[in-house]
């Protein structure tokens, strides 16, 4: 076993959503800066780098057809606004809307479908929403499909985790990708190479 | 000794005369001593006969087994009476004994029992029980008895039923009674024939409760259609198979026939059943031995080896396994069918278990061979542990199937031993660790590891950490030995699991901790049993 990196990180890959439109989406609205920061999804307000990390467990179960399930890790990629300096977190809110709590999720039971009664997550559905106190509100979105497994309540009682530990203990959620659609999870997100290029042409863009 | 009396007769009669084989007649008059079953066919067939001869008048008790039929000598006495006409009388009684012995010679074609299909017949005989055994021989089983099991074709008890029904029409005339339990079973009837000759064959006693079955499927196509207008009878009793095979099961076809009533049952098959061409045939002739179980203890020393079989898509991930290091030799020893492989827990690929080892314990289906001595076992774990470097194995032995228990048991609630090799962030100083030595009965709550949530539902569990040991290694090592109630999650324990663990190292320390090598020291259960290895 090597050190270095601590805790359970070791057998995750990470995967990268940048708060920017993806290759052939082209430019919205006009300049540079624009085209790398709008934002793919096109009811939120396009803020720049808003960007997450999904970690995807090396570990997987089989099924007959050769596709797997790996559970996934929702996270805030360092460059997300929220862990930047100067940020404080004023608060963090599960409740999506008036009917959808990401805290009422059922998942209990002891059978091999106990995952049915979880929560259904879209790419674009909306984990939760973090207030800075400088007045900003941010999503956090599931950014991969699956079923809600749990999210994580330690950053309701110590939000400072989120952005002290963001890749471990100031996860945001945990996600479960469906059986038949897990070949086609990582199709809509970066490597950290690729994610690697992005930031380097935030940088170059910006300079 | 088993007698036919007189109201016997009738019903003799009536079943001989419609193709039911001597046996049979016996069950049907309720005739519940072994003896008279075993007795040859020809025999029995002749002697039947000769009893319908008799006088039926006669008031005593005919005994069956008497040597001289009684109807020989009332020839003799007619002979006596006419000296006139005794050439006449001796000639006519010449061509009738000649017509006699040719009506004898018709019948001793063998013809097939419209009641057993040949069951009583054909298959109690010495050629039967010959063949039988010689593939009981041939499959090479070590036993000491022997349990036989037949499987007849359902069509079976709807023939039963018409001849039971039939026998009970005849009986009422006669003011009788027979119910269907005072009827002799033809599986029991069967036994009693086959049994003394298949003990005496094989050289060992039957007994219902052997391990070693032997077990024979009886077919008999050419009727295998009787059954199918109880389907439409009682179609509930009829659901649809799940696999290709008939829905005309032998408890469907008795549960149909119990609900059946009498009149519909005559109204659509013959009563008494009809004669069939063939006998049934013995489709298989299997062999099985009740499954041996082994036990003993397991130590691993490669960090590099999955406890089964590590396969995805048809490809080996990693070589070998544990149980299959272990299970190959006995496989090869026991000469089983397969086996199955079970141990008070387990431990990860890159987990060492040192000490005495976890206990395992390992099902042989099918054994060949069963009889092991002591030092036979020895000799044989011998064997495995010459085999490999990566597992070794004590106190091999035979057990019970109450090992499976053992398994359970010291998996759910004995205690772990551990010890682990700590890597901490930021530096520590061996007065850092010190007060982990004083934190006894240390409650964990471990929601369900991430590394195992694809495949396990989301929990809380509550366990304990008995007692904690610390040795300082340096700045950013040291070696945690612990102590822990069953189903611990050790790994957890350090690295947090992104804060799923709580506490754990790293909160206790205020650092981030994560977990460079673990082995298992001891695993606290006391069975099986130490042996002097």
């Amino acid at each position: 076993m090597a050190a270095a990196q601590g805790g359970a990180e070791r057998y995750f890959t990470r995967w990268y959503k940048p708060g920017t439109a993806l290759t052939g989406r082209g430019a919205r609205g006009g300049g540079l800066c624009a085209v790398t920061c709008v934002c793919v999804f096109a009811d939120v307000k396009g803020r720049p780098c808003e960007d997450f990390c999904v970690l995807q467990h090396s570990n997987r179960q089989y099924n007959n057809y050769n596709s797997c399930c790996r559970i996934c890790v929702i996270t805030l990629a360092e460059a997300h606004p929220l862990l930047q300096n100067g940020k404080t977190i004023k608060s963090i809110n599960y409740q999506i809307s008036a009917n959808c709590s990401r805290l009422q999720n059922k998942v209990s039971g002891k059978s091999k479908r106990v995952w049915l009664g979880a929560q259904f997550l879209t790419e674009l559905a909306p984990l939760c929403r973090i207030s800075s106190s400088d007045g900003e509100e941010y999503t956090i979105y599931s950014c991969i499909r699956g079923r809600l497994i749990e999210v994580n309540e330690n950053i309701l009682s110590n939000p400072a985790i989120l952005q002290e530990k963001p890749s471990t203990e100031g996860y945001i959620a945990v996600v479960l990708p469906k059986f038949e659609e897990s070949k086609s999870i990582t199709q809509g997100l970066l490597t950290q190479k690729e994610y690697e290029e992005v930031l380097l042409k935030r940088l170059n863009s910006s300079s | 000794m088993s007698s036919l009396t007189e109201k016997d007769r009738p019903i003799v009669r009536l079943l001989l005369n419609t193709g039911t084989c001597p046996r049979c007649i016996f069950r049907f008059c309720c005739v519940g001593s072994q003896t008279p079953y075993k007795r040859p066919y020809k025999d029995l067939m002749k002697e039947l006969k000769e009893f319908l001869k008799n006088n039926p008048e006669k008031e005593d008790t005919v005994c069956f087994e008497v040597a001289d039929p009684p109807c020989k000598r009332i020839r003799l006495e007619n002979t006596e009476e006419g000296p006139a006409d005794l050439n006449q009388n001796g000639v006519l009684k010449q061509i009738a004994l000649v017509n006699e012995e040719n009506t004898a010679l018709e019948s001793s074609a063998v013809k097939v029992c419209n009641v057993c299909l040949g069951i009583l017949q054909e298959f109690c005989e010495v050629d039967f029980v010959k063949k039988l055994c010689q593939k009981v021989k041939s499959a090479d089983y070590q036993f000491t008895s022997f349990v036989f099991s037949v499987s007849l074709p359902p069509q079976l008890s709807v023939r039963e039923r018409a001849a039971w029904l039939l026998v009970k029409q005849e009986m009422g005339k006669l003011g009788l009674s027979l119910a269907k339990d005072d009827i002799v079973q033809l599986k029991e009837a069967y036994k009693w024939i086959i049994h003394p000759q298949l003990s005496e064959e094989l050289g060992v006693p039957a007994d219902g409760k052997s391990l070693f079955e032997v077990s024979v499927v009886f077919a008999h196509p050419e009727t295998d259609e009787e059954c199918h207008f109880l389907a439409t009878a009682c179609p509930d009793c009829f659901k649809p198979a799940k696999n290709k095979q008939s829905v005309f099961t032998r408890m469907a076809v008795i549960k149909a026939l119990e609900k059946i009533k009498e009149e519909d049952f005559c109204k659509h098959f013959p009563c008494p059943p009809t004669s069939p061409k063939n006998f049934c045939v013995a489709l298989e002739i299997q062999c099985n031995n009740g499954a041996v179980f082994v036990a003993g203890r397991y130590n691993k020393y490669s960090r590099n080896l999955p406890q089964t079989p590590w396969i995805i898509d048809g490809e080996r991930k990693l070589e070998s396994s544990v149980e299959e290091l272990i299970s190959e030799h006995l496989m090869a020893e026991f000469k089983a069918d397969s086996f199955n492989f079970s141990s008070s827990g387990r431990e990860d690929v890159d987990v060492r278990t040192l000490g005495n080892g976890r206990p395992f314990a390992i099902e042989l289906v099918n054994p060949r061979r069963i009889h092991f001595t002591a030092e036979e076992m020895k000799g044989l774990q011998q064997t495995i542990n010459n085999s490999s470097d990566k597992i070794q194995v004590r106190d091999l032995q035979l057990v019970t199937r109450s090992a499976i228990g053992h398994m359970k048991e010291g998996e759910e609630e004995k205690t772990k031993t551990y010890s682990a090799l700590v890597w901490i962030d930021k530096a520590i100083q061996k007065e850092d660790i010190a007060f982990l030595d004083d934190l006894k009965e240390l409650k964990l709550d471990q929601k369900t590891p991430l590394r195992v949530l694809h495949r396990r539902p989301l929990a809380v569990r509550h366990r304990i950490i008995h007692t904690m040991k610390s040795e300082y290694i340096d700045e950013h090592h040291f070696r945690l030995h612990l102590k822990t109630q069953a189903g611990t999650y050790i790994k957890e324990f350090v690295h947090g699991d992104f804060g799923r663990t709580k506490p754990n190292i790293g909160s206790l320390l205020n650092r981030t901790a994560d977990i460079l090598e673990l082995d298992v020291e001891s695993v606290d259960v006391d069975w099986p049993p130490t042996l002097d290895n």
